[in-house]
């Protein structure tokens, strides 16, 4: 029998219920032992002690990824040192990290959320799960973890790299749930195919749990039909608990919130002002339960929004769409907006190219932003005269420039010279930055 | 129909060297090698006796290698043997891709040419042959 956990079904009022009580709790928490919110609550002429309804949480000011890192190292701790069990830190590669701690209380927490991807995928304490994020002060490899040991799976803590090793111990040890970005999943695909392997029966995968960056339709079904398992996009971020705080069901339509732990809301980038579900804008965060790092309105920088109505696996945690991109990921290009998901897309109708390209954004002498997109053809393509590769580059850049209304430059590429990712995929080089 | 290799190319220093190194490595010998180039990429032509050792060795060195059917007929080895078969073509009206000589002994030319439709190209060569000209195989080489 799949488990089937009580409050995901629970009527949403009663979740909305649980949501104000825990909103209530949160802004005095945080107001009593954290400085900067103190501050900035103070400063905003807002009495954390004034919430009677999730109608007031507008009326919170919200806090920013910098306002965290101004506060390294234990500046937002919420507890005492003594009660913290782990931390964990953001990537860090703009600058100073992000710290999440967590009490006995919070990894319990982390554990559960994370746990209802399995429950989402089917999968119950017969599933082996597979576990190739990195483990570290990345929380892709220990949430995943601590969510398949709450699952009740045999979970296997692999980490990333070593690619041929991942590939031996999927095949021998039975793994039915993969949990690692998909660009690592998909370089273990294609890794099984060059050395000979049918992944698709080779391996014994049912399900992927698959976030950490963004990806496209088309990346999932090309994942899904070479390892034969279905995809399943999971969201979180360090700065409000990790991996778990959203996960998709079986249905693929959206990624049901943790809505009992977390409150979403969806504001407008620019004014700040909510807005209603089926709006596409920011996510913007608040803890309901957490103990050591609790964070009221936390501007995520994702874009995505909320699905209207309710997800046809019955479950009443309302969803948020797959992440359109970020905030700060979003590339302004002479002016127009482009998210690499766009990019993406765009090459997956294209059955002649493989997974692997790279864009690269510079400035001309006139200071004119070019775009250059590198990308490695499929190896069966047949490439024998310039004719047919002048043609194929210019049937992407006209794809892309219908899509994304901006001219790129298409450079088809080496087998192998796009850079091979154990981690997070490099989409995009900006070289404009660097000027 | 000749068996030619094609690889594709980075316009970067040492590559057509590398693949040289790379087939003399396996212990394969050349017999034609045409080069097409653009400012950013090209693609290498090899005749050789040996095209699916070749494109095996070039494919594990990371090179895109592909074995490609191309006519191959012998010139005559005369003034104006070429401009026969050139005229010879004209009259024919196919859409030739790309063509290429080269010698393979003292007193033999040969003269590869990709036609970009298979049908298109066995009648060309059928009417070559039929003109005199000869058409060769792998075999031949």
């Amino acid at each position: 029998m799949a488990k089937k956990t009580e409050v995901l079904y629970a009527p949403h009022e009663q979740i909305e219920e649980m949501q104000l009580a825990g909103i209530k709790k949160t802004v005095i928490d945080c107001y009593e032992h954290i400085d900067f919110y103190k501050k900035s609550f103070d400063e905003a002429g807002f009495d954390p002690y004034s919430v009677t309804s999730l109608d007031d949480v507008a009326r919170i000011p919200f806090v920013q990824k910098q306002d965290l890192r101004d506060a390294y190292p234990y500046g937002m701790l919420a507890v005492p040192l003594k009660d913290v069990r782990e931390i964990h830190m953001s990537s860090g590669t703009t600058g100073i990290a992000t710290v999440g701690a967590y009490t006995e209380h919070d990894l319990k927490i982390w554990g559960e959320c994370f746990a209802r991807g399995v429950e989402y995928a089917g999968g119950d304490e017969n599933d082996v799960m597979h576990v190739a994020y990195g483990y570290g002060l990345f929380t892709g490899g220990i949430g995943a973890h601590y969510g398949g040991v709450a699952a009740g799976c045999t979970t296997i803590p692999m980490s990333a790299g070593n690619t041929e090793r991942q590939i031996r111990v999927l095949r021998e040890m039975g793994s039915t749930i993969l949990c690692c970005t998909p660009s690592y999943a998909m370089h273990i695909a294609d890794t099984a195919l060059e050395m000979g392997l049918d992944p698709a029966r080779d391996f014994h995968l049912r399900a992927g749990i698959h976030g950490a960056e963004p990806f496209s339709d088309n990346f999932r079904r090309d994942l899904e039909r070479k390892l034969n398992y279905r995809v399943l996009d999971v969201y979180g971020l360090t700065e409000t608990m990790g991996p778990g705080v959203a996960l998709e069901c079986w249905e693929q339509q959206g990624l049901h919130i943790a809505e009992d732990h977390f409150y979403p809301e969806i504001i407008n980038p620019e004014t700040g002002e909510v807005l209603p579900d089926g709006e596409w804008g920011e996510l913007v965060l608040t803890t309901l339960d957490r103990e050591a790092s609790p964070v009221v309105r936390y501007r995520t920088r994702d874009i995505t929004r909320i699905i209207p109505g309710q997800c046809p696996c019955g479950r009443t945690h309302r969803r948020i769409d797959r992440i359109h991109g970020r905030t700060d990921d979003m590339l302004i290009i002479r002016g127009v907006n482009v998210f690499p998901s766009q990019i993406e897309d765009v090459m997956k109708t294209f059955p002649q190219m493989s997974s692997w390209y790279q864009i690269e954004v510079d400035t001309d002498h006139r200071s004119l932003d070019i775009v250059t997109l590198k990308a490695e053809p499929n190896p069966d393509v047949d490439l024998d005269s310039m004719a047919a590769v002048e043609r194929l580059q210019r049937q992407i850049s006209a794809a892309m420039k219908t899509a994304l209304s901006v001219g790129v430059k298409v450079k088809l590429v080496e087998p192998k010279t796009i850079p091979r990712s154990e981690g997070k995929a490099k989409r995009i080089v900006d070289l404009r930055k660097e000027k | 129909m000749i068996d030619q290799i094609t690889v594709f190319l980075e316009n970067k220093k040492g590559r057509v060297a590398s693949v040289a190194r790379t087939l003399a490595d396996a212990g394969i010998n050349m017999t034609a090698l045409s080069l097409a180039d653009s400012e950013e990429y090209g693609l290498a032509r090899i005749v050789c006796g040996d095209p699916e050792g070749a494109v095996r060795a070039l494919g594990e060195a990371g090179y895109r290698a592909k074995v490609v059917k191309v006519a191959a007929v012998a010139v005559p080895d005369r003034p104006g043997g070429l401009a026969e078969l050139f005229e010879a073509l004209d009259d024919l009206d196919v859409n030739i891709e790309y063509c290429y000589c080269f010698s393979h002994s003292d007193d033999a030319a040969v003269f590869a040419l990709k036609v970009a439709d298979a049908a298109a190209a066995a009648k060309a060569v059928w009417t070559l042959e039929a003109k005199g000209f000869k058409a060769l195989k792998q075999s031949d080489l």
